[in-house]
């Protein structure tokens, strides 16, 4: 065998698993997705192809309210993020000296790895009626009886950014980390006040880290399903839930398939746009490192 | 001087505070959390009625400690068996794609990458219920044409797998690929010169280089494995992984102590298997 047909022969084998794990689990599966959601009931085993499914969605104003209420909370969450993030990435990468910045970011990824759950199940005992906030200002006699700061839209936004800033925190430290110092020196030299050189300096050196963290961010917060019912409660209308009501409690796929396109067509709209606005492309940021 | 920090004294004071408050917003849930696994009372709640370890080691009724609760032990050994298949899938996976990606050309290259990419930013739900629409279509079909029964293909174990899979592979991908671009690939040449095959090259030269990514990649599976939730929401089967029990638990029984004391447990596990990754890819890394 020559060289050029093993090394043909060795391209094969590593594209197989590649091509198989695409098709398989990714590709075939959105296809399938796409093709219940088109299909429609009109009596007990007979179906028919249509966009009834979307018509029925559109139909229902909670359904498209949920969607739009979620989009929009999830951009709110974004930029919460990247505000409360931005400080603290900046201090990792640039303030910090060595030693401290390891320890640092270190304490920054612990969260990480906990799981959502136990997340959100910290967030309860914090501050549900009887936990440690309540406790504390009754204590300290702000308040007299117990108050419930659970189940509102601000617990809820509060527990979202908290599970996703870190991924925010960590794209943004590894491009200013890459930001010679010399630059902000010069911007300095060259008269320029410490806004301006942000603005015109760290700002746009930290575009791909700030629009990779934005992306990851919001994809991880208009899928989250933990922390939205968990701190939101009954009515946290949130759109996750709705596609696993449809799939798991009224067992209509049909409908849960469209929720779950619309969910996917919408959510990646919002990435493009924002890829559009800000000229990045998704290889080049998400896929830096 | 650092050039990059604010230089009058007040804003260095507001900056500091400012991390001080963050880090303190990082820890709060997780501290309170922990706090209550150790409260000997019914709840995971104020007052607070003296230490115990009870919610961990406790044996019986109502005090039942996470070592004897029977349910969550086996949610535990659940998770650990999916974790340990997963982990292992996706790195053999992702140390083909990331030999790919690195070392080969081919049409269309850039584009595949991104298809590669994808999968880390499709919301779990939506991979959850993608993988479950398929994996029926396909046992419908078989059970329809040939009569087959293929129950692997119904929710449970398999499907979980196979959901976690889907986007772990990205990541232990991505994990491996960052290594491989910093190999020296003279080193290879050089061991080809000497007369090595490349098998022996492989297995001598650069996989060496490449064990503390591949380690660490596995461990972040393993972790993210552990922890998810949203995917495996959908696919879960009877023998439910740790995560998905205790949600049950939560929304069936309300909150209580013993999920403090798991929550004490996946802090401490996972808290040192992330150290263990980190002084994997440091350690070695540096040669």
């Amino acid at each position: 065998m020559s060289r050029s047909d093993a090394s043909k022969l060795t391209l094969f084998l590593l594209f197989t698993p590649f091509v198989l794990w695409m098709l398989l689990l990714i590709i075939l599966p959105q296809i399938g997705v796409g093709y219940l959601s088109l299909r429609e009931k009109v009596g007990p085993g007979d179906y028919t192809f249509g966009l009834g499914n979307y018509a029925d969605f559109l139909g229902e104003p909670v359904y498209w309210n949920t969607l739009l209420r979620t989009a929009w909370m999830s951009v709110l969450v974004t930029i919460l993020a990247l505000f409360a993030g931005f400080p603290v990435a900046y201090y990792i990468a640039k303030v910090a000296n060595q030693r401290s910045r390891a320890a640092l970011f270190l304490m920054c990824l612990v969260p990480l790895w906990v799981s959502d759950l136990v997340r959100a199940f910290g967030w309860i005992v914090l501050l549900r009626e009887t936990g440690l906030i309540s406790g504390a200002l009754q204590d300290l006699g702000v308040i007299r009886g117990p108050i419930e700061l659970l189940y509102n839209d601000i617990t809820v936004i509060i527990g979202l950014v908290y599970t996703v800033v870190l991924f925010m925190i960590v794209p943004l430290v590894s491009t200013l980390d890459g930001m010679d110092n010399s630059l902000l020196e010069a911007g300095y030299n060259l008269g320029g006040s410490r806004f301006t050189v942000f603005r015109k300096i760290v700002v746009p050196y930290a575009m791909p880290g700030i629009v990779a963290g934005s992306i990851i961010v919001f994809m991880l917060t208009a899928g989250s399903y933990l922390t939205p019912i968990l701190l939101g409660g009954k009515n946290s209308m949130w759109f996750t839930e709705q596609i696993y009501e449809q799939f798991v409690t009224r067992y209509n796929w049909e409908s849960g398939a469209t929720f779950g396109v619309l969910l996917l067509v919408f959510t990646s709209f919002v990435v493009w746009l924002g890829l559009r606005l800000t000229g990045q492309s998704l290889a080049s940021t998400v896929a830096k490192d | 001087m650092n050039v990059a920090a604010p230089q009058s004294t007040a804003m260095r004071w507001i900056y500091l505070a400012y991390m001080l408050v963050f880090f303190l917003y990082l820890a709060a849930p997780l501290v309170s959390a922990a706090i209550f696994a150790f409260n000997d009372s019914l709840f995971p709640a104020l007052p607070w009625k003296g230490f115990t370890l009870d919610w961990f080691f406790g044996s019986t009724e109502p005090m039942l400690g996470l070592f004897h609760d029977r349910r969550l032990m086996e949610g535990l050994k659940n998770s650990v068996v999916i974790g340990l298949i997963v982990s292992t899938l996706s790195v053999a996976v992702g140390t083909c794609n990331a030999f790919l990606f690195e070392r080969r050309s081919f049409p269309g290259k850039s584009l595949l990458y991104v298809l590669m990419i994808v999968p880390l930013v499709i919301p779990g739900v939506i991979l959850g219920i993608s993988i479950l629409v398929f994996a029926s279509m396909i046992a419908n079909g078989v059970e329809e044409v040939f009569g087959w029964e293929w129950d692997f293909l119904r929710p449970g174990t398999f499907l979980v797998v196979i959901g976690q899979f889907s986007f772990l592979v990205t990541i232990a991908t991505l994990v491996i690929a960052a290594r491989l671009r910093k190999f020296d690939v003279s080193l290879e040449e050089a061991a080809l010169n000497l007369g090595a095959s490349r098998s022996r090259v492989l297995m001598t030269v650069t996989l060496p280089y490449l064990t503390p990514a591949l380690f660490a990649a596995f461990i972040v599976s393993f972790l993210m494995s552990f922890e998810n939730f949203n995917t495996t929401l959908m696919l879960v089967g009877s023998d439910a992984p740790l995560t998905i029990t205790m949600y049950d638990r939560m929304v069936k029984v309300g909150s209580t102590p013993v999920l403090n004391a798991v929550s004490v447990f996946l802090m401490i596990g996972s808290g040192l298997l992330a150290l263990l990754s980190i002084f994997a890819q440091r350690g070695k890394g540096q040669a």
